[in-house]
């Protein structure tokens, strides 16, 4: 049941409209209140035309999943009314634009019809055509603003910050805010139930999406290069690189100290990003499933040729095109085991913006340190959906860890340099960067080499080197971010999970241990898995994978990877595009504990 | 690729350029090519060319695809670096390489299979892009490693090893080059190094993207009777339309430009083309001209070689992307990282 500052908005509307500045004013206007939000957006791959949703959830004890129940529905869309009235919770409270009354349409006794004529208020305070269209969408966070008691200084102030330069889109946006709130406070009974009521200011606290934050990181690591092909839903890391490099990587002049490649095709930009990362640059590449594919065979060469690279797969809707404008976590062993061969990639994964930033910045240093390409999957929902997150903070000591170069210097020295000895044991080898000293050079080949870097089809030879991929391999199981683990007292079994799944799964231990079953609870942040991960898995006969895709990739990681064994980990899955919520977790849980109680 | 380490002997008398180098300093490992193959001249003029303009080894970077020409890398200037990347890739692995590093020079060592088939997107983006690279392919008709299929420049008409007559028109790298907006067109044949060196420096020279489409006849798989890249047939048909000669900064005074029949092209990067005029009907820098003269020709069998299209001048990618002085990869760090206190203010509008 929603109460004070624990409810669920979910607005329904036509994408094109200009309902995105709506949705994100009411968020905002709950976040300045100092109130835990999350903002999703559900929106179709199409230019204009299609239903879209946006939900906003308003949680005090501060989860940022969703919460699986709508407790207004805002229905601005007519094609949607009927799913968008059954989607509501009972209790709930549907808005309309009644200007086109829908009375028989519109049939549910346990819930609460809201009409307010939004088309007709428009129509009579606006002249020009586009105004009325844009305003009904601001009219409805004015309705909501009398509903729920949303803090109307804060929703002037965040208009005259948006508006600033634009004043006469501003007193548009003012009006319509006034009239929807007093519209509501005339018409409807007003508050509703439940309110928001302003919390502790927000802090330190950010809005920001994923995919801007992973930009941020690569800016931070010094990354000077970036190729990619444009897809959805990773466009918008390549946008914000670009933005960012534009601001701070710009001389007077005009000259930049950076350089974007817009791709033929992903073939083509992991192939650039292995060139400038060969040529002693810090490159990455931001894509998602289908440019994974379309990757793999290249990420072959870089994990045999040993080059290091970042990528930025951020996953949605698979098998082939699927759903392209929904999240999924369904790449995780297509980017594990990416290309023909034994081969096998570093994998990070963030689950919050702010781990975006720091793993994204992370990545390169990894990525230079094991000389090997480092993928980090994120998803839409983190990508491209707006997060209340943690302050970026940055170290300015931190210094990139270029992993073992030898520079002129050190060449100039040496007696002999060898591309692939395990000088050091640590199954690391050296490199060297072109145009440096002649005694650096040698030749890259994704052919069979010996240690030396020479061509081989000699048996003992190419088996060195794999084997000494493998060394190297365990190696970097011991560097990566460790698992998060938060123990419980008296634990039952055992709960993991890695990137989005991590809010969800936070809520759901939460409401479990409100009925008596206690979990231990593990996010993986990284594969190799570390020795945490063998341990938990060790110390929980009963482990449940929360994971969003069909195949349980993850738990087949840890299967094969980790020491887990079939009958103790028990999949939870959700796959259908929308991000997943606590409720599916606890369900699923609870149905498994009565199930074996049964046995 | 197979490979043998070629012997180090070096005579004292072994001419000496301005670097002081011979060339034995510009050789690689021993070929492992079939005995007569195109692509080992090509290999000792590309070495001639270098080795004459006194690139220092370490300062170029030899890039390839997968095939028999992609090996050619591992036959000239061991103390260069190399890359034999995957097949019909090489393009963007020289992009991304060049756009972070302009100082170095880079040779990219393609096949007609390498390019024209599986690679042919990567090579025409690589030019639409105008990277500063030379280009070659080494362009023999047909698939070796895997036993003689045809490739796509396969001429309509021409036969197989085994009789197969090939229906399909052919992929004319120089046309496509041509229409995809190179800067620097040409086509030599293994078997004219006087031709082919001049025209190998010349496009060493050209800042920008050189394409040269060297005829390389393949001894085992197309070398017959019916075969229109055999050794004989290009002898028989090859149809010279100008001498290139390249001429440095230091000599451009003296240089004879002659009258009517030469043709002089400044470089952006200082020094010259001369070219000195043997059929050539149009202007070298006519687009258009060149690609209809080629078309008209090759139309009646005839293969056309030398300079056929030079447009100086165009802005290369490094320009294009508004690149410094510094090398991408050599920036320090500092100059990098916008610090703490910019990404607190950054913050302070996401609030």
């Amino acid at each position: 049941m929603p109460s004070d500052n624990d409810f669920t908005i979910r607005i329904a509307n036509v994408n094109g409209t200009g309902s995105a500045s709506a949705n994100s004013l009411l968020m905002k206007t709950l976040f300045r209140m100092g109130i835990p939000v999350a903002g999703k957006n559900f929106f179709p791959s199409n230019i204009q035309g299609l239903p879209t949703w946006y939900e906003v959830r308003a949680s005090h004890r501060g989860y940022l999943a969703r919460s699986g129940s709508v407790d207004i529905a805002v229905a601005m869309n007519a094609e949607t009314y009927q799913r968008d009235l059954r989607e509501l919770s009972s209790g709930g409270y549907l808005i309309y634009d009644s200007t086109w009354p829908r009375r028989d349409v519109l049939r549910r006794e346990d819930v609460s019809i809201l009409a307010v004529p939004l088309a007709r208020l428009c129509n009579e305070s606006f002249d020009n055509a586009r105004a009325r269209i844009l305003m009904k969408n601001i009219a409805y966070v004015g309705v909501l603003a009398a509903l729920l008691e949303l803090d109307l200084d804060i929703i002037r102030e965040l208009l005259r910050e948006t508006f600033a330069r634009k004043k006469p889109l501003l007193e548009a946006n003012q009006t319509a805010i006034g009239m929807g709130y007093d519209y509501a406070r005339e018409h409807l009974n007003c508050p509703l139930p439940f309110v928001a009521r302003s919390m502790d200011g927000p802090g330190s606290k950010i809005i920001i999406d994923g995919n801007t934050a992973a930009a941020l990181g690569c800016v931070y690591a010094g990354a000077t290069f970036g190729a990619w092909y444009p897809i959805t839903p990773s466009t918008s890391l390549m946008d914000a690189f670009r933005s960012f490099c534009a601001r701070f990587r710009t001389a007077e002049d005009g000259a930049r100290d950076y350089c974007v490649i817009q791709a033929e095709d992903e073939l083509a930009a992991i192939g650039m990003v292995l060139g400038a990362s060969w040529n002693g640059a810090r490159a990455f590449t931001p894509t998602s499933g289908p440019g994974i594919s379309l990757m793999s065979e290249f990420l072959g060469y870089g994990y045999y040729a040993e080059i290091p690279a970042v990528l930025f797969d951020v996953q949605r809707v698979g098998p082939s095109t699927g759903m392209p404008t929904r999240t999924q976590q369904g790449d995780i062993l297509s980017s594990a085991y990416a290309s023909h061969g034994d081969t096998r990639h570093v994998l990070l994964f963030p689950s919050s913006p702010k781990e975006c930033f720091e793993l994204a910045a992370a990545a390169f240093d990894l990525a230079e340190r094991l000389q090997t390409p480092v993928i980090v999957l994120s998803d839409l929902d983190l990508g491209m959906n707006d997060w209340v997150s943690e302050e970026l903070t940055w170290d300015d000591s931190y210094r990139p860890d270029r992993g073992k170069v030898l520079g002129a210097e050190e060449l100039e020295k040496a007696e002999a340099f060898h591309r692939y000895l395990d000088v050091d044991g640590d199954g690391v080898p050296y490199r060297t960067l072109p145009g440096e000293h002649p005694k650096g050079a040698f030749f890259t080949r994704g052919s069979g080499h010996n240690s030396h870097g020479g061509y081989t089809e000699n048996a003992g030879e190419y088996q060195e080197v794999m084997d000494r991929l493998r060394r190297k391999w365990d190696y970097a199981a011991t560097i990566v971010p460790a698992a998060e683990i938060r123990p419980a007292k008296g634990a039952q079994a055992g709960l993991i999970t890695m990137g989005t799944g991590d809010s969800a799964c936070r809520e759901a231990a939460d409401i479990l241990a409100g009925r008596g079953v206690a979990l231990d609870y593990m996010r993986i942040r990284a594969f190799p898995f570390g020795e945490e991960v063998w341990r938990f898995l060790r110390g929980h006969s009963r482990v449940y994978v929360v994971e969003q895709n069909r195949d349980a990739q993850l738990r087949a990681l840890l299967i094969n990877e980790a020491g887990g064994r079939a009958e103790q980990l028990v999949e939870v899955l959700h796959y259908n595009g929308m991000p997943l919520p606590a409720t599916a977790v606890v369900s699923a849980i609870e149905a498994d504990m009565t199930r074996v109680q049964a046995a | 690729m197979s490979y043998i380490a070629r012997p180090k002997v070096s005579h004292p008398a072994l001419a000496r350029n301005d670097l002081g180098l011979t060339m034995r300093d510009y050789q690689g490992g021993m070929s492992t090519l079939c005995a007569g193959c195109g692509h080992d001249s090509i290999t000792g003029s590309l070495i001639q060319a270098v080795f004459e303009l006194s690139i220092p080894p370490h300062r170029m970077a030899k890039l390839s695809g997968i095939g028999c020409s992609s090996k050619t890398p591992a036959y000239f200037a061991s103390s260069s670096h190399g890359f034999n990347s995957v097949h019909g890739r090489m393009p963007s692995v020289g992009t991304g390489a060049a756009a972070v590093n302009g100082r170095l020079q880079y040779i990219g060592i393609s096949g007609d299979g390498d390019s024209l088939s599986i690679g042919i997107g990567q090579f025409v983006h690589a030019m639409r892009r105008n990277l500063n690279m030379l280009y070659l392919i080494e362009d023999n008709g047909v698939y070796g490693l895997t036993k003689g299929q045809f490739s796509a420049s396969a001429d309509t008409g021409s036969t197989a090893k085994r009789g197969e007559v090939n229906e399909q028109p052919a992929i004319d790298p120089c046309l496509l080059a041509i229409a995809a907006g190179c800067g620097f067109v040409a086509r030599g044949f293994s078997g004219d190094r006087a031709q082919l060196v001049p025209l190998l420096k010349a496009g060493l020279s050209h800042r920008g993207f050189a394409m040269i489409d060297v005829i390389s006849p393949c001894v085992t798989f197309n070398d017959h009777e019916g075969s229109t890249k055999s050794y004989r047939f290009t002898r028989e048909n090859a149809f010279p339309i100008d001498h290139t000669d390249l001429i440095p900064p230091e000599a451009e005074i003296k240089a004879d430009i002659g009258r009517g029949e030469s043709q002089r092209v400044e470089l952006h990067g200082g020094g010259s083309i001369l070219l000195r005029k043997l059929a050539r009907e149009y202007d070298i820098g006519d687009r258009g001209e060149a690609y209809r003269y080629l078309d008209a020709r090759q139309g009646k069998g005839e293969v056309v070689t030398g300079l056929l299209f030079l447009q100086e001048g165009g802005a290369d990618m490094h320009e294009l992307s508004r690149l410094g002085e510094t090398p991408l990869a050599a920036l320090p760090y500092g100059r990098l990282c916008p610090g703490s206190d910019a990404l607190a203010e950054l913050q302070n509008r996401l609030r």
